[in-house]
């Protein structure tokens, strides 16, 4: 797929950052407003999935790479498990280790925060790489190549 | 059958259609199409189930502003927020199997060269 | 003890998330293996040690959040016995991996794709509210259906695209089911909702409309007839050691399992739904065996016995349920109930084990012969010693010739159905009459495959087969032993280690009310054996 016309790249030049900020704020404030770590993730992979709409599949080939966004989504999800497991140093599986706070601020809710944040990376990558995997790597596999994904 | 069934007879009505479009259509795409809306038509059941009328005034989103004073209040006036929760995690159940089938349906239509399920050997409806 | 629960799901998932990074890391297949057979060897080890104390019903509260609004897993007779299957079967069809799968690329997404569907599985048995017993169920079900598709031929997709369209009706099905349980009784976990229908006096018309979604939905996850159309593609195209797993674990952990939890345990009204059940099964188990007979590929002949045996499990299993139903007062008659639910639970045990060895045997003959195809596969018997001895121990494990585990399973369901019809109730003549005859027919179909496989002179086919290599033939020659072994469940000793466990929670589910378990704890009368009792017992506990 080829990128799109100059006035596309240098509008998104412009507005990705802040996509990906707004994606950050809704992860991180998930426990005190609507969103959360899927919400965010989703809009996280909307942005950069705008960013290879717009440069064009040389630039999903060689910076936004979909081995990048496995090893992302691998590491947000054993974050998730790691944060689940230390919940044994309080004695149960998955127990809230970190204090609870006032209800409203953002240093609050205990361990939902961290896991928000895990999430969002995971689904972030996650979706990330299935619109490259689907949109980018259309032509690869015709004709009995074995294994789903390259790599 | 009174008017608040309504919503309920819709959400049937929206299952069947995509019950339809799974069994009768002969393109990939509509099955794939088909399974979204039925997936849309539980979520819309369990969201509709947590509906909940308060004593008095109109119901509000269970959302809690202002401080943990407040929460004795929106409790009393709040829908039920466990449906909810469900819904966000069976939404993102369907979003899997979605991406799921479409990469499947892209690599049948490398194989075969068409979305046509009459042309494929196995399939029957 | 009890905070190993939840590493029964924890460690299969970390596997899922961690071995596809090795597997890239490292481009060798052997590399890549190491990490999901300790894993395995691991989930072994904890299903042992969980059956060490075979009447303790583990709950466990996830976070500490308790009853009513925190997550529970329960670890009962009857999931500690699903569990250890669970276990024993993946580690013997990764160990048949370790070879078969040299011939697929990505052994990384494999891997991790396999321990995301045992993740799944033992999730979906340790449950203790329906939400967590749906999202296991669905975390299985999208893994298995990528490992269905993993070879990318034609044939596979085709399979993996029917299988994941009538399984996710299926879902949708149990996800309305869901939301009328939840609207009728406002409340998730397993224990609370049978405790609310019992107080609420029994099933409504909603109640019956869920449970007529949840056996459509768990049914066709069963591979019941008349739910069974994915199951013949399915399994075939899948890779051996895959088709091992959705058959032998799969369909009973996602389907039957959940089955048997709901009926028993949950809804009321055990004689209806042991109706459906005994109906539903004998169904199965009939069409299941006339089909089987003219199929010319090994792999869907394999499929459609399944279908058949499974259809015994379910059977006994809701012939039991009619007869616990029925038995309020009648000793011989729940005797004769519960002798059934045994024999039921006997054959799952004993089908998930002769299954999985037919199929890792059928992987072996085509890694070998390159072929599937009956008519094309003759005189193996001579070139592949190894597969050709454990072919012919699946087989006549399965068609019920002692002293193989699968006569004895048959025998007590026959015996148990036998005795219920003589206590009075003369329908049941007919689903002995047929089990005799499908156990005949079984018998004859599997004969042909030795015959046409093992017997007379090799073909072309055979003409280039070699004995596969060490692993694939060690997996096979265990899961042998196996099927002599597990004969030895009939043995009291054993019996009451394994399977009698399983059997009282599910008499006592169908039997007592939450109440009288109540007053039997509170007064510190042993241990609890129903997880609603122990759930509500831990609440009274709670309680100041």
């Amino acid at each position: 797929m080829q990128g799109m016309s100059p006035i596309v790249k240098n509008m998104t030049r412009l507005v990705a950052g802040f996509i990906a900020l707004f994606g950050i704020y809704i992860v991180l404030y998930g426990h005190v407003t609507p969103g959360g770590g899927f919400a965010g993730g989703v809009i996280l992979a909307g942005g950069l999935a705008l960013v290879v709409l717009a440069f064009g599949e040389e630039f999903a080939r060689k910076a936004l790479t979909h081995e990048a966004a496995r090893t992302a989504d691998s590491i947000g999800a054993v974050l998730f498990l790691l944060i689940a497991l230390l919940g044994y140093a309080g004695g149960v599986f998955f127990t809230n280790l970190l204090p609870a706070g006032e209800v409203g601020k953002l240093f609050s809710a205990g361990i939902i925060a961290p896991c928000n944040v895990a999430i969002g990376i995971k689904v972030g990558a996650g979706l990330f790489g299935v619109f490259v995997a689907l949109a980018v790597f259309r032509r690869a596999g015709a004709g009995g190549q074995t294994g789903k994904i390259e790599g | 059958m009174t008017f608040a069934m309504v919503p309920y007879m819709v959400v049937f009505l929206i299952f069947v259609v995509g019950l339809y479009a799974i069994v009768a259509k002969r393109n990939l795409i509509k099955v794939v199409v088909g399974l979204l809306i039925l997936d849309y038509a539980a979520n819309l059941l369990l969201v509709l189930v947590g509906y909940r009328t308060p004593a008095e005034g109109a119901p509000v989103a269970p959302i809690l502003v202002g401080g943990a004073g407040k929460a004795a209040d929106l409790a009393a006036r709040a829908v039920d927020p466990l449906p909810q929760a469900l819904v966000l995690t069976s939404i993102v159940i369907g979003l899997s199997v979605t991406a799921l089938v479409v990469a499947l349906a892209i690599r049948l239509y490398e194989k075969y060269g068409t979305f046509d399920t009459e042309r494929m050997r196995n399939l029957k409806g | 003890m009890d905070q190993v629960v939840p590493l029964l799901v924890a460690i299969p998932l970390a596997g899922g998330f961690l071995i596809p990074v090795i597997g890239r890391l490292t481009k060798s297949h052997r590399a890549t293996a190491v990490l999901p057979i300790a894993m395995a060897c691991g989930l072994l080890v904890i299903a042992v040690s969980l059956l060490a104390r075979p009447d303790e019903t583990i709950v466990y509260w996830v976070g500490g959040w308790t009853f009513p609004i925190g997550i529970s897993l329960v670890a009962d007779g009857l999931s500690k016995l699903v569990v250890l299957i669970i276990a024993v079967v993946s580690l013997l069809a990764l160990l048949f991996s370790l070879e078969y799968m040299t011939r697929y690329t990505s052994p990384g997404l494999y891997y991790g794709l396999f321990m995301l569907m045992v993740a799944g599985m033992n999730g979906v048995v340790i449950s203790g509210d329906i939400f967590n017993i749906f999202v296991f169920l669905e975390i299985a079900g999208i893994a298995s259906y990528a490992l269905v598709a993993y070879g990318t031929e034609a044939d596979e997709l085709e399979a993996s695209f029917k299988y994941l369209v009538l399984s996710a009706i299926a879902s949708a099905f149990i996800l309305l089911g869901i939301a009328f349980v939840y609207n009728v009784t406002g409340h998730l976990n397993w224990a609370k909702i049978a405790e609310v229908i019992r107080m609420g006096g029994g099933l409504t018309m909603p109640l019956y409309v869920a449970a007529a979604f949840f056996i459509m939905g768990f049914g066709l996850k069963a591979a019941m007839v008349p739910f069974h159309a994915w199951l013949p593609d399915a399994h075939p195209s899948a890779p051996a050691p895959i088709s091992a797993m959705l058959s032998g674990v799969l369909i009973k952990a996602c389907g039957v399992y959940v089955l048997c939890r709901l009926t028993f345990s949950v809804l009321g009204n055990h004689q209806t739904f042991g109706a459906v059940l005994v109906v539903l099964g004998t169904l199965s188990m009939v069409l299941g065996a006339l089909m089987a007979i003219g199929q010319g590929d090994l792999k869907r002949l394999l499929a459609y016995s399944s279908i058949s045996q499974v259809g015994y499990v379910v059977l006994a299993v809701g012939a039991g349920l009619v007869g616990l139903g029925l038995a309020k007062d009648s000793e011989p008659l729940a005797a004769a109930a519960q002798l059934a639910v045994f024999g039921g639970l006997f054959h799952l045990v004993n089908h998930a084990v002769f299954k999985s060895l037919l199929f890792l045997c059928s992987g072996s003959i085509e890694y070998a012969t390159g072929s599937r195809r009956l008519d094309q596969l003759s005189g193996l018997g001579k070139r592949m010693p190894v597969t050709g001895w454990t072919l012919r121990v699946g087989a006549l494990a399965i068609s019920g010739v002692p002293p193989f585990g699968g006569f004895w399973s048959k025998l007590v369901i026959i015996v148990a159905l036998t005795q219920m019809a003589a206590l009075g109730h003369w329908a049941f003549y007919i689903p002995t009459a047929l089990a005799v005859a499908t156990a005949v027919v079984t018998l004859v179909y599997y004969a042909k495959v030795q015959r046409s496989v093992l017997g007379g002179e090799p073909s072309e086919a055979s003409g280039r087969a070699r004995e596969v290599p060490f692993a694939m033939c060690l997996a096979s020659v265990l899961l042998a032993v196996l099927c002599l072994a597990s004969a030895l469940i009939v043995l009291p000793s054993v019996r009451a280690r394994l399977v009698d466990p399983a059997v009282r929670v599910l008499s006592a589910g169908a039997g007592s009310t939450a109440e009288s378990a109540t007053v039997r704890a509170a007064s510190g009368d042993g241990e609890v054996s129903t997880p609603a009792a122990a759930q509500v017992a831990a609440k009274e506990g709670m309680t100041p």
